[in-house]
């Protein structure tokens, strides 16, 4: 569609998206508030912020989510990337379909389940349960995001370039490293980001298979706002949502940047040998 | 040389091959599909005060005879049990319910969004998406939580209606199902407004044209050329908001009331609150059974259109 927008697409475009940022626009607003009733403002304060950096319990819970979120996420690339290879590359084999069943399975299957089945299985393995059980479980339902996000950008992508590396003799190893992982970089990179947000993020999974001592920042968050609003927990929040905001966009300026020079580069190359 | 390389490279790539098939199918064996086995065992399983709080079934270490005994104290009991009480039936129905009328609002609100972004400039579109794409990347829970500071009886928003005398008492929408409705239609609308706008941008717009030179009216091209292909975006995106809204926890914890029936927190609390495990691996076998028929539905519909694409 190339038309332009009439007034009812701009109306719904701004309702729409006033809708999406609002709430989040407003708990950020209210993380600043004096007051400690979050819904009446009493002056611009800085308090909370300072508050959450004596919360030992609530520091200790960042730090717990932040290595989890770490480990899951690369392992859930390597996994996912391998995932999205198999997928699009090769092409039929006994089990395939069971093989995409449950890369995409992981997508949309309630939490609860996914989390209970992963807690039976640590017990079933007599695993002492905590950082590493955490782990395991983002990792298993974050490598089938990075498998979708993987998979969409090798699908689009000019295989006759492999084709010549390994024409002239290049070991399929060393194709990948030299060839196939740089094009598909952005998508790998996005992929790992999206495993350590959603790892970041989880609150029922990680409720399921953790254990004492391993208290995920979710789990803390939760557990505050059950009993009631605070303007702490809106500091928290309004935290995570800056990390994740600068993130996404500085992934999305380096990612252009990236596909500017690519670009570049290659016509230059079709430049030098015209 | 070239001969050997050429010789050599099929059977080598072959094993790599299947090394590389191995390793991620390996783990989704392991920690995807065989938890869900284990589930299935121990809701056939009885509850016991012990750790692990139920009966083992399956013990393979202590011989032939015992694991035949344990065998035999398999039963559907926990199955039976789920259709004696109301609440699960009432739980799993109005899950289904409110699952399904959160999806209907979620399309009637992601449409007009998706149109809109479909029918933008070119130089919009990587802005628009972007700001689709953002809330996804910020916590579900935050956005829930979010929604309740505004709901609330002294919130955000009956101070709003109250100061502009459009209403006289504050309304109670918190601990209710339309707070759950309007949680569920916030956070999934970036999953169903995504491939939704991914069909309608690939809408050839030369259509909409032909339509109109041959004198059709534009709604009427709209509900004749539009509305019709980009169904598959729409089935997409209502499953994709389908599926996880009916075994959702956290919106009908946090939002809803304690008359709001929803599967997934009745299965949180026969796990954490009532520690009974069998019944509540038995709520989630019959939970998946329940998403199965959807899940598949929608996978054929993903491989279609990838098909289609590719």
């Amino acid at each position: 569609m190339t038309r332009g927008p009439t007034w009812f697409n701009i109306t719904s475009l701004i309702a729409g998206f006033s809708f999406l940022y609002l709430p989040i626009v407003l708990l950020v607003i209210y993380s600043f508030n004096e007051s400690r009733l979050v819904t009446v403002w009493g002056g611009f304060s800085t308090k909370w912020y300072v508050s959450l950096l004596q919360n030992d319990q609530l520091l200790d819970a960042a730090w717990v989510t932040l290595r989890v979120a770490f480990v899951s996420a690369s392992i859930a690339t390597v996994l996912g990337t391998l995932a999205a290879l198999v997928l699009v590359r090769s092409g039929r084999f006994v089990g395939r379909t069971l093989f995409s069943g449950m890369i995409f399975a992981p997508l949309v299957m309630p939490e609860v389940i996914l989390g209970l089945s992963l807690l039976l299985l640590f017990v079933a393995m007599d695993q002492t349960r905590g950082f590493w059980t955490v782990m395991l479980a983002h990792t298993t339902f974050s490598m089938c995001y990075v498998a979708v996000v993987v998979q969409s950008r090798l699908v689009g992508f000019d295989k006759s370039m492999e084709e010549a590396a390994e024409d002239l003799g290049c070991p399929p190893v060393k194709t990948f490293f030299l060839i196939t992982l740089p094009i598909i970089l952005p998508g790998v990179i996005a992929g790992w980001m999206l495993a350590f947000t959603l790892s970041l993020d989880d609150l029922v999974i990680a409720s399921f298979t953790t254990g004492p001592g391993a208290t995920t920042l979710p789990m803390k968050i939760y557990s505050q706002v059950r009993l009631g609003v605070t303007p702490e927990i809106n500091a928290v929040c309004t935290i995570l949502v800056a990390l994740v905001t600068l993130g996404v966009i500085a992934a999305s300026i380096a990612t252009k940047r990236q596909q500017v020079q690519r670009e570049r580069d290659e016509r230059a190359a079709f430049g030098a040998e015209g | 040389m070239d001969e050997e390389v050429h010789v050599a490279a099929p059977v080598k790539r072959s094993l790599g091959g299947w090394l590389l098939i191995a390793m991620p199918y390996l783990w989704l064996l392991i920690f995807f599909l065989a938890p869900f086995l284990i589930v299935f065992k121990i809701s056939l399983s009885e509850v016991a005060i012990a750790i692990p709080p139920y009966l083992p079934t399956f013990d393979f270490s202590e011989g032939w005879e015992t694991f035949r005994e344990n065998l035999s104290s398999f039963s559907l009991e926990n199955y039976i049990w789920l259709t004696e009480d109301a609440l699960y039936w009432k739980s799993y129905l109005s899950s289904v319910i409110i699952a399904a009328t959160s999806t209907v609002l979620t399309l009637l609100i992601g449409y007009p969004i998706a149109y809109g972004m479909a029918r933008s400039p070119q130089s919009w579109r990587p802005t628009l998406l972007m700001l689709v794409i953002l809330p996804f990347w910020t916590s579900f829970l935050i956005r829930v939580y979010a929604w309740i500071g505004i709901l609330k009886n002294e919130g955000l928003l009956n101070q709003l209606l109250l100061s502009l005398g459009l209403i006289d008492e504050p309304l109670v929408i918190l601990n209710t199902n339309i707070a759950v409705y309007i949680g569920i239609v916030y956070s999934y609308l970036p999953f169903l407004v995504l491939p939704l706008y991914a069909s309608l941008e690939k809408l050839d717009g030369s259509l909409l044209e032909a339509a109109e030179d041959l004198g059709c009216p534009p709604w009427k091209a709209f509900w004749k050329v539009t509305l019709p292909l980009s169904i598959p975006g729409m089935i997409a995106g209502c499953f994709l908001v389908f599926i996880p809204a009916v075994g959702e926890f956290v919106i009908p914890d946090l939002l809803g009331g304690s008359d709001t029936l929803m599967i997934g927190k009745t299965l949180w609390v026969e796990f954490f609150n009532n520690r009974d495990w069998p019944v509540s691996s038995a709520v989630a076998v019959i939970l998946l059974m329940i998403l199965v028929i959807p899940i598949v539905l929608f996978q054929n519909q993903q491989q279609k259109m990838a098909e289609k694409n590719g």
